[in-house]
């Protein structure tokens, strides 16, 4: 399940990565509508980025982030060619990762 | 009771830290910098937040750190916030919306090659204040910006 979409480019050492995750993010307060019961919370707990083996860093999340997740973040060291692999695991225990070729 | 908890969060913490170390391999327990402070995102308020994700609640407003978020959020479901900053040896992030049940949305946890530099989407329950929280050389640093939202993102 392709969940993740990354976009990373490296300029002058540094290496933006911009990734988008497809996730409902329940934050566990919405009720819905037809029954009035509350849906349980489904939300990323954590997301991490990793190249070479190394992890570059950790997101912490609760449901407080909007659905669909978009995270940016940038890091030094990487040359364009390199792979960065981004995990993520939710508050169920599911999860899922996916490599992509630094531009 | 409440010093059982720390100490619990912090062998968890420890023991991480020597996964981490070992590079098991292993894709479970999965390796991460610093362990998932969920006392941090019960919090109902933000002290309690800052104290469970950065382990203190004092923090100093610093022209060093730039918060960037609209003035006006028409849908709080989907607010825009990026933070970075200019200071040296930043090693978490943490993004606070104030009126939120929660108030702590995330926290960044950085490593040596990391930039201080992280952007996402949060969510905002009403107009409040965003609040930035960087961790640098073992203190805390904040910048804040009002954000007005026309509708609630976080429901009921």
């Amino acid at each position: 399940m392709a969940s993740i979409k990354i976009r990373a480019k490296a300029k002058d050492g540094v290496t933006t990565v911009k990734t988008l995750i497809s996730h409902p993010m329940e934050s566990g307060l919405r009720k819905d509508s037809k029954t009035g019961k509350k849906i349980p919370a489904h939300h990323v707990t954590e997301v991490t980025a990793e190249h070479k083996g190394n992890l570059v860093m950790t997101a912490n999340w609760s449901g407080g982030i909007s659905k669909n997740p978009y995270l940016s973040f940038k890091f030094k060291g990487a040359a364009s060619g390199d792979m960065i692999k981004i995990s993520w695991v939710d508050n169920t225990g599911e999860g899922d990762s996916a490599e992509a070729k630094i531009k | 009771m409440n010093l059982l908890r720390r100490k619990f969060v912090k062998t968890a913490t420890f023991v991480g830290a020597v996964v981490s170390v070992a590079g098991s391999g292993i894709l479970l327990p999965q390796r991460a910098l610093g362990a998932y402070a969920q006392s941090a995102f019960d919090a109902r308020d933000v002290d309690g937040a800052l104290v469970g994700s950065l382990g203190s609640a004092e923090h100093t407003p610093s022209d060093e750190i730039r918060l960037k978020a609209p003035d006006i959020a028409e849908n709080g479901a989907v607010v825009p916030v990026t933070v970075s900053s200019t200071m040296s040896n930043v090693t978490a992030i943490s993004i606070i919306a104030k009126a939120n049940p929660g108030p702590l949305t995330s926290t960044y946890v950085l490593s040596s090659a990391s930039e201080a530099f992280v952007s996402t989407r949060i969510r905002m329950a009403k107009t409040s204040d965003v609040i930035a929280v960087i961790k640098a050389n073992g203190k805390l640093y904040s910048a804040a910006k009002e954000v007005k939202v026309t509708i609630g993102g976080c429901g009921g």
